[in-house]
């Protein structure tokens, strides 16, 4: 499965559940707006590591929302502690989804420690996640992005020819919140 | 006035109803309180960056997000800090123990001790150093600016501040 093939279905998946959906820096968040592109979607533009916790303070803050996140295997490697708060603090609503394609996508396919044998599925497990799956084909994807706790699924190397994203921080924010916050809250 | 009640206090004036933390021992009793505050979500984060997310992801969702930690862990948040909260614009109260100055007992301390204000100021995050009786009332002032300005604050208390001095 290529990564843009998993992020047209995670975005698919997303809109029909009407979820909130937060997304990992770099080409993924490109590869989503370019497919899939709503106001629901948060494009990270920063801060590499950090799309699993904006996401769990996101569902926690609003536990009546469905709350998917697309991460990657470099950025979560980078926020291990992340897959604990989720084991003990992660609510019912919450998903997330690391598309492990085991390299840095990004910055020149650099490969992370998961093309050495690193099981991130293992190591959600072993941090106290209870529902773990691993997904290997698109069949597999959609069944798990209807589920909760940790999905990891395998994709290959490379990136979609998309272009950056054409909204501003501020834009991207302010058309998130107005879905995101409560209704009737500015 | 305890020291612990006064922050408690502030942050309720100021509305914060959501609050990551990673521990410092002057933090103990605040997050003690914070535990059994039914009005207040409180999640103990691994790593203060991982703090500065999940108050992220709060804000987003409609709640007025704090983060309690000691400064040791300011040099762990930066890059979030900068990359998410200045860049987007959102704000963020932040309760920094700030250890390392007069009265310190470990060495380990001094660095970032030293370092806190500098960092702040660099990321051009205001900060205050209140004394206990006037810490609800600056507490509140902070998180406002913060609201406005859609972008972080920096509430430093010290070890006299503990001290209730």
């Amino acid at each position: 499965m290529k990564r843009i093939e998993a992020i047209i279905l995670a975005g698919q998946s997303a809109a029909e559940q009407n979820a909130l959906l937060i997304c990992n820096i770099g080409y993924p968040s490109r590869e989503l707006f370019s497919v899939s592109d709503r106001p629901e979607n948060f494009y990270m533009l920063g801060s590499m590591g950090m799309a699993s916790s904006i996401g769990l303070g996101l569902a926690l803050a609003r536990p009546e929302r469905r709350v998917l996140v697309l991460d990657g295997d470099g950025s979560v490697l980078m926020n291990l502690g992340s897959l604990a708060s989720i084991a003990h603090h992660g609510p019912e609503n919450y998903l997330l989804v690391i598309l492990d394609n085991c390299c840095y996508g990004s910055t020149g396919s650099q490969p992370t420690c998961t093309r050495l044998g690193t099981d991130l599925a293992a190591v959600a497990r072993a941090a106290g996640v209870r529902r773990v799956r691993r997904a290997e084909s698109r069949e597999e994807l959609t069944e798990a992005l209807l589920g909760q706790g940790v999905v990891v699924a395998g994709v290959a190397a490379g990136n979609a020819d998309v272009p950056i994203i054409s909204l501003s921080p501020q834009e991207i924010l302010g058309r998130f919140m107005r879905c995101a916050r409560p209704a009737g809250r500015s | 006035m305890n020291p612990s009640l006064a922050v408690h206090l502030g942050l309720k004036r100021a509305g914060i109803n959501f609050a990551a933390s990673v521990p410092c021992v002057n933090l103990q009793e605040l997050l003690e309180r914070l535990d059994s505050d039914r009005d207040i979500i409180h999640l103990p984060a691994t790593r203060e960056e991982e703090g500065v997310g999940i108050c992220a992801g709060a804000w987003m969702g409609g709640h007025r997000p704090a983060l309690l930690m000691q400064n040791s862990g300011l040099g762990n948040c930066i890059n979030a800090l900068a990359s998410l909260d200045l860049l987007y614009g959102i704000p963020l109260l932040m309760i920094i123990s700030h250890r390392g100055g007069r009265g310190e007992s470990i060495i380990g301390q001094v660095p970032m001790g030293r370092l806190t204000v500098p960092l702040l100021e660099a990321l051009e995050i205001s900060h205050i150093s209140p004394c206990p009786a006037k810490a609800e009332y600056e507490i509140f002032s902070a998180w406002k600016r913060a609201e406005s300005d859609c972008r972080p604050a920096a509430v430093l208390l010290d070890i006299d501040f503990w001290r209730g001095e």
